[in-house]
């Protein structure tokens, strides 16, 4: 099989998580209406077979997901990371690897509905907006480190996404308890406390992976640019992210915040890394921008 | 308490603390990330001096203002230097006298197990003896103390450590950035091919030394651009390799080593390393007076203006009386459309092509003025002359006739960077150090077991320190490892 081959078998296996992502969307979103109006009393086996039906086309889409990304590499004779198609794609692949690894451990399927629908809005434009030929790369992006350091910023950039949309329910459920009690459909969510130290936890696992992200890039800058560090806008960004997350894990071992403020905190933060990755990369200037984004 | 009321010694004592609290130091954190914000959405001197000129030059008055606040230079403005300083003052004063107490922390046992356990973790009975629980806690390492009819066992002191060398690590990074900017240098110099660059202030175009670069640390070595190629994907036009093969040795009597020089693969000279940076075209060409006297004769580098390489440049010819200058642009491969006039529509040399305008009179060059190899200030000159000439081809300008001049061909021309950055070992040595004790200070666990005796049985409980999940079930381990 030719490049060009591989190149469509990828285009087609995207194009099947997408519609696989699309109606694993709708059966969860069916169980969720259901559930809205639910009465304790109400035979449910119908909305939880429409959650199973749900995570099975998930699982479709992931697989399909993951085939796509590979084909693309093998299309490109090299790592799928030279463009921002590629890193919606791969950073896709990660945010479900993540959510089905840490479903395994919590129960997660509360959350499948919002993340079929962000995954629906990554591949979405990833293939409407950002999508480019697969093309060799230009030489500055010929090195090892393009595989260590964008794998590394974009694995993380799928947790930390993971992480701010455990963040948001939990400001949701908040609001919705000091309100009064919880409704029926609400309490299928696990306790605030859980929600709370699951989004801190996944901080806390991948704040490393991004601080190694970045300590990458400088050494890779090092090489190709000769200086590891040049307040370019990407990286100014990455440190701001950094800072952000920094501060946020401060302020919860630290200074006791838990919680709202917390939860706040790392929502901003996140969408400090979701501006590095839009806004610089389409409307910014500097070094990372190469030609067709 | 309000200021004013201190004095001298316990005015500072009271800063201190102020800088050193916990709060401060997250809300300098906070700053460092906001105050970095306008100086990736300004252009900044030191990446886009163009961009700051186009501000400049649309704008005046508020580029004015702008450069007062240091919108243009934000990362070595008072402001941001400030706040980066403060930080690493509360770093350093959060840091040390933390050190201090750990380290005695660190060689102390845990303090003994409290009166009653009920109000901890994990609280449970457990058949066994206290000797036995006290060998289990032994064979996992826990560090102990014994009290009367108690235990109280502590273990993951290395996240504290972690925690505490991770900060540490962050001091070294930013002193070695530091060392760079002051004892470091970084200078460019276009080299075409077949010429040689020797390391020594004047041969380069631009040189930007720190305050206490000593010249005499310049390292010595000698680079001979003997080929460079270029590969376009011709479909598409995008580089796909830039390869330099160079001749490289210590000092021009050394027999020189034959080298290759790619994007990410530098030349390294001790602590100093030569980067392949740009490439772009220089014509070779020859002018001559009326009576066909060579004037000038020799490879002119141009500067590229798109990644077609589109060139521009200027030949100057101070030999000539009165004297001649050529402004001129280059086409590796020439094209020609309403909108843009002449251009390149390839960065390799297929149909290249040399636009020359002939200007004569005075170039100015003796004014004291520096000025611009690529530019000629023709505002005290005539021009006498306009045409295109391809390889080979001569042009004769003025009438009467002055002169003439030929393009023999063009050579590539290479962009070398030299970087002297002493302090980079330090800024990386300091890097894998933080990222592996953050790594201790995130993932290890700190916990307290305690075991007390009543009534023949045993009671134990727990305490995580720092909330990790796992104790619960290294607790239920013991329990009935102990009990068996």
């Amino acid at each position: 099989m030719t490049d060009r081959d591989w190149a469509y078998i990828s285009n087609d296996l995207i194009y099947v998580a997408l519609f696989a992502y699309a109606f694993a969307f709708l059966f969860y979103a069916f169980e969720t209406a259901f559930s809205v109006r639910a009465s304790a009393s109400m035979d449910r086996s119908r909305t939880v077979k429409s959650n199973r039906v749900g995570t099975v086309f998930f699982l479709i889409g992931s697989t399909a997901l993951a085939l796509g990304v590979i084909a693309r590499g093998v299309s490109a004779g090299r790592a799928p990371l030279g463009n921002m198609y590629e890193f919606s794609i791969s950073g896709a692949l990660t945010f479900a690897l993540a959510y089905l690894l840490i479903g395994r451990k919590y129960d997660l399927r509360w959350l499948g509905l919002p993340i079929a629908l962000l995954l629906l809005i990554i591949l979405g434009t990833a293939v409407t907006l950002l999508y480019r030929p697969s093309a060799p790369l230009v030489p500055a992006l010929q090195s090892i480190w393009l595989v260590i350091h964008v794998a590394a910023a974009v694995t993380s950039g799928g947790i930390f996404l993971l992480s701010n949309a455990v963040a948001s329910t939990y400001l949701w459920l908040d609001r919705v308890e000091r309100k009064g009690e919880r409704s029926e459909f609400a309490k299928r969510f696990p306790s605030l406390e859980v929600l709370d130290q699951l989004s801190y936890r996944m901080v806390a696992f991948v704040f490393p992976l991004w601080t190694f992200a970045i300590i990458a890039g400088a050494i890779w800058a090092e090489a190709a640019w000769g200086r590891y560090w040049g307040w370019d806008p990407k990286e100014t960004w990455s440190f701001i992210t950094w800072i952000l997350y920094a501060a946020y894990l401060h302020a919860r071992v630290t200074a006791g915040w838990k919680g709202r403020k917390a939860a706040w905190l790392s929502l901003i933060a996140g969408s400090s890394y979701l501006f590095n990755y839009v806004y610089i990369n389409v409307w910014g200037s500097g070094r990372h921008t190469y030609s067709g984004l | 308490m309000s200021a004013p009321e201190l004095q001298g010694t316990s005015f500072f004592r009271y800063l201190w603390r102020q800088l050193t609290s916990m709060r401060n130091a997250l809300i300098l954190l906070l700053l460092l990330g906001l105050a970095s914000i306008p100086g990736s959405l300004f252009p900044q001197r030191t990446q886009s001096p163009l961009k700051v000129r186009e501000y400049f030059e649309n704008d005046p008055n508020t580029a004015k203002w702008m450069d007062r606040f240091y919108l243009f230079d934000v990362y070595g403005s008072p402001w941001f230097s400030a706040i980066y300083i403060l930080l690493f003052i509360s770093l350093i004063g959060c840091v040390v006298p933390r050190t201090w107490h750990y380290a005695k922390e660190a060689l102390s046992k845990p303090s003994a197990a409290p009166g009653t356990l009920t109000q901890f973790e994990f609280h449970q009975g457990s058949d066994g003896s206290l000797d036995q629980a006290e060998a289990w806690l032994k064979k996992n390492r826990f560090r102990i103390t014994r009290s009367e009819g108690a235990i109280a066992a502590e273990k993951g002191y290395l996240r504290e450590t972690g925690n505490l060398i991770f900060h540490l690590a962050l001091i070294v990074i930013l002193l070695g950035v530091g060392a760079s900017s002051v004892f470091g240098m970084r200078g460019e110099a276009i080299v075409t091919i077949g010429e040689r660059f020797i390391n020594v202030p004047t041969s380069y175009d631009n040189l930007a030394p720190g305050r206490f670069f000593d010249v005499a640390d310049m390292p010595a070595f000698v680079v001979t651009a003997a080929n460079f190629e270029a590969k376009y994907d011709p479909e598409t036009r995008q580089p796909l390799d830039y390869k330099l093969t160079a001749l490289v040795s210590e000092s021009t009597k050394d027999q020189p080593e034959r080298k290759i020089v790619r994007v990410n693969q530098p030349l390294t000279f001790g602590d100093s390393r030569v980067y392949l940076q740009a490439n772009g075209f220089s014509p070779l060409v020859t002018v001559r007076d009326q009576d066909g006297n060579i004037k000038f004769e020799g490879p002119v580098p141009f500067l590229p203006q798109d990644a077609n390489l589109t060139s521009i440049g200027a030949i100057k010819v101070p030999d000539m009386n009165p004297q001649i200058g050529f402004v001129a642009s280059f086409f590796p491969t020439a094209a020609r459309d309403e909108v843009r006039g002449g251009f390149s529509s390839y960065p390799d040399l297929l149909d290249p092509r040399l636009l020359v305008s002939v200007w004569q009179g005075d170039l100015k060059m003796d004014s004291g003025v520096p000025q611009s190899v690529y530019r000629i200030d023709t505002s005290e000159m005539e021009r006498i002359g306009l045409w295109g000439l391809s390889i080979g081809e001569s042009y004769t300008f003025g009438n009467p006739e002055v002169g003439t001049i030929t393009l023999n061909g063009a050579v590539p021309w290479v962009n070398l960077q030299v970087v002297k950055d002493p302090g980079k070992p330090w800024a990386l040595a300091g890097s894998i150090v933080a990222i592996t004790s953050l790594m201790a200070s995130l993932f290890i666990r700190q916990r307290r077991i305690f075991v007390r005796a009543s009534n023949g049985k045993l009671e134990v409980a727990g305490l995580a320190l720092n909330r990790l999940p796992g104790l619960e079930d290294e607790i239920k381990r013991m329990v009935s490892e102990v009990s068996r």
